[in-house]
């Protein structure tokens, strides 16, 4: 399997303060990493600094062999990663369709596509002239998660996508996340629900104090209750 | 989740249409004010082309500070060089602006008005790579930056057509009124009515019916999740920029029509007025900028006719009441 996204080195400054210290990481192709750690670990910085938006101070970033550190976020949006961020970020003006013709930039909705986002988020369809700013927070999500996967992407950027949604609506997500990795999708997620990230991940990294202080098997630290204790400081039994 | 069948029907998007009444019940409320009929229509149709000579100066300002988050003071340069650039044109074709022929007089006054608007798009352009673009982010140095250049604009007009007013005769054919009955209705208001609701017809279109207006509008609530959606959104903002800039011109050459005047300071009091309705109207939100507009003239023109001494005051009011009503305008954009 080869190596979609790697990170080598990794440092990432936002202000005066030191973030992101020697980030290494590898995301295979065709499969889903975790990205797990305690709140202010660095997980949204390390997607953000992939992404272009805090700009790397060292180290190297590259996508498929191409890197990447030093472009601007709407060239690295275009060599095919989609972003979901942490906070949604629908653009709460515009309709639902509105929302997905910006995400497919300058092709046309793809009507197949748009049947198969459907499938697991009715409720955008029915929403589908209306305000995003109307939906509720699981609608969002959806929303946002759809504007990410309408057009297909390389590698999938995805952070705390169950965050502060109903328990229905966190496993009708799983689902759908898990049919978009059945589509041979690469994804990066960033999750605290340990449920989520069991179900998903086939590799995981544990981030600490801006580095990575665990990678292996996803299933390998979902067994292994002490591991989970030591780096999460919780148990997967006690997310359940 | 909702669970819905594919095939059930799409609910309509709802419209917010209490600040579209607004203007409309505060003209009703003006009548037994006002008492006389004529004289409330004079004051409404005079609202009414003032304010669209307040949105077209202010609809720029909106976008621009909804899009960028640039608090630009010094719009007004750009209203002022506006007007002074169509005297330009005017004042040689004086003749052709005297005859009372409409086609002679429009020949005259169209290259006038697209020759302002150019020049004042150029200068946005200038100003927006000069001044702008190192203080991005930072509205404290935006605010010396854009008032030094408004500063420098008007020493620069002083400099180069003297401290005099320059007249600006309205065409022949403009001049005059209307006469339905015992009322007039001035032509020149009645062509300002028509090319502000055209402008603002147009900014609608674009905004609400084309890829570019989806970007503005998208990039006026998260400029980041555009750039990560793959759009340069600085070549949308130097476009705004500059589309706005060349607005405030030919509002400029509107206004100086309106007045009959040009003066390098001419913008001094419409640049309060124009904040007043960008900060009403919700910033980044034309159809507030739109409805805003007009609030403000109605209120200058209804409060000048019925209290006159509240007249200085009566905009600041308008702004409090509307602010404690809705606190980020009457149509809410961005979270600012």
């Amino acid at each position: 399997m080869t190596d979609l996204l790697k990170l080598s080195g990794v440092h990432t400054h936002i202000g005066r303060y030191h973030i992101l210290q020697g980030i290494d990481l590898a995301v295979p192709e065709g499969q889903v990493t975790m990205l797990l750690g305690r709140n202010g670990a660095g997980k949204t910085t390390t997607l953000r600094t992939i992404m272009g938006l805090w700009q790397a101070s060292k180290g190297e970033i590259s996508l498929a062999g191409q890197r990447i550190e030093s472009l601007a976020t709407p060239d690295i949006a275009r060599l095919g990663v989609g972003y979901v961020p942490e906070s949604m970020a629908v653009f709460s003006d515009l309709t639902v369709k509105e929302n997905l013709v910006l995400a497919a930039r300058d092709a046309p909705l793809d009507e197949k596509q748009l049947d198969w986002i459907f499938g697991f988020f009715p409720a955008l369809r029915r929403f589908w002239l209306s305000r995003a700013g109307s939906l509720s927070g699981g609608q969002k999500q959806m929303l946002s998660i759809a504007r990410a996967i309408v057009e297909p992407r390389k590698l999938l950027l995805i952070d705390e996508p169950t965050k502060g949604l109903a328990p229905a609506i966190v496993m009708a997500l799983i689902e759908c996340l898990k049919e978009i990795k059945r589509k041979g999708a690469t994804i990066l997620l960033v999750e605290q629900n340990f449920f989520a990230a069991r179900e998903l991940g086939d590799n995981v990294l544990v981030m600490d104090n801006g580095t990575i202080v665990h990678r292996g098997e996803m299933a390998a630290l979902a067994a292994d209750v002490p591991l989970q204790e030591r780096l999460l400081g919780l148990s997967l039994e006690t997310h359940q | 989740m909702t669970d819905l069948a594919a095939t059930d029907p799409l609910p309509k998007p709802k419209r917010d249409l209490a600040p579209i009444l607004l203007p409309v019940a505060l003209a009703l409320l003006m009548i037994p004010l006002i008492g006389s009929t004529s004289s409330w229509l004079t004051l409404t149709v005079a609202s009414l082309a003032m304010g669209m000579m307040i949105f077209i100066m202010a609809s720029g300002l909106t976008l621009v500070f909804g899009l960028m988050d640039v608090l630009n003071f010094g719009h007004g340069a750009f209203i002022a060089v506006g007007a002074y650039v169509a005297t330009l044109v005017l004042a040689p074709f004086a003749a052709s602006i005297q005859a009372d022929s409409l086609l002679a007089n429009l020949a005259v006054l169209a290259p006038a008005a697209l020759l302002s608007m150019a020049v004042s798009g150029a200068l946005g352009l200038v100003v927006e790579r000069v001044l702008i673009l190192p203080v991005y982010g930072q509205h404290l140095k935006q605010i010396l930056m854009t008032t030094g250049g408004l500063i420098v604009a008007e020493q620069t007009l002083y400099a180069l057509w003297g401290p005099q007013i320059i007249p600006m005769p309205l065409p022949a054919s403009l001049r005059g009124s209307f006469i339905l009955g015992d009322v007039a209705i001035a032509k020149y208001r009645v062509l300002a009515m028509l090319i502000g609701l055209g402008i603002f017809i147009a900014i609608q279109l674009v905004l609400n019916r084309s890829k570019l207006g989806l970007l503005i509008r998208a990039g006026v609530e998260n400029r980041e999740m555009v750039e990560a959606l793959g759009y340069r959104i600085r070549r949308l903002f130097l476009g705004v920029f500059m589309t706005g800039s060349a607005l405030a011109g030919l509002g400029g050459v509107m206004w100086a029509l309106y007045r009959e005047q040009v003066h390098a300071s001419m913008s001094d009091d419409l640049t309060v007025l124009i904040f007043i309705v960008v900060i009403i109207g919700g910033l980044g939100s034309i159809g507030g900028c739109f409805i805003g507009a007009i609030l403000v003239a109605m209120v200058a023109n209804y409060g000048g006719f019925l209290v006159p001494k509240l007249a200085l005051v009566s905009n600041i009011l308008l702004m409090v009441a509307i602010l404690m009503w809705r606190p980020r305008g009457l149509y809410a954009v961005t979270s600012r």
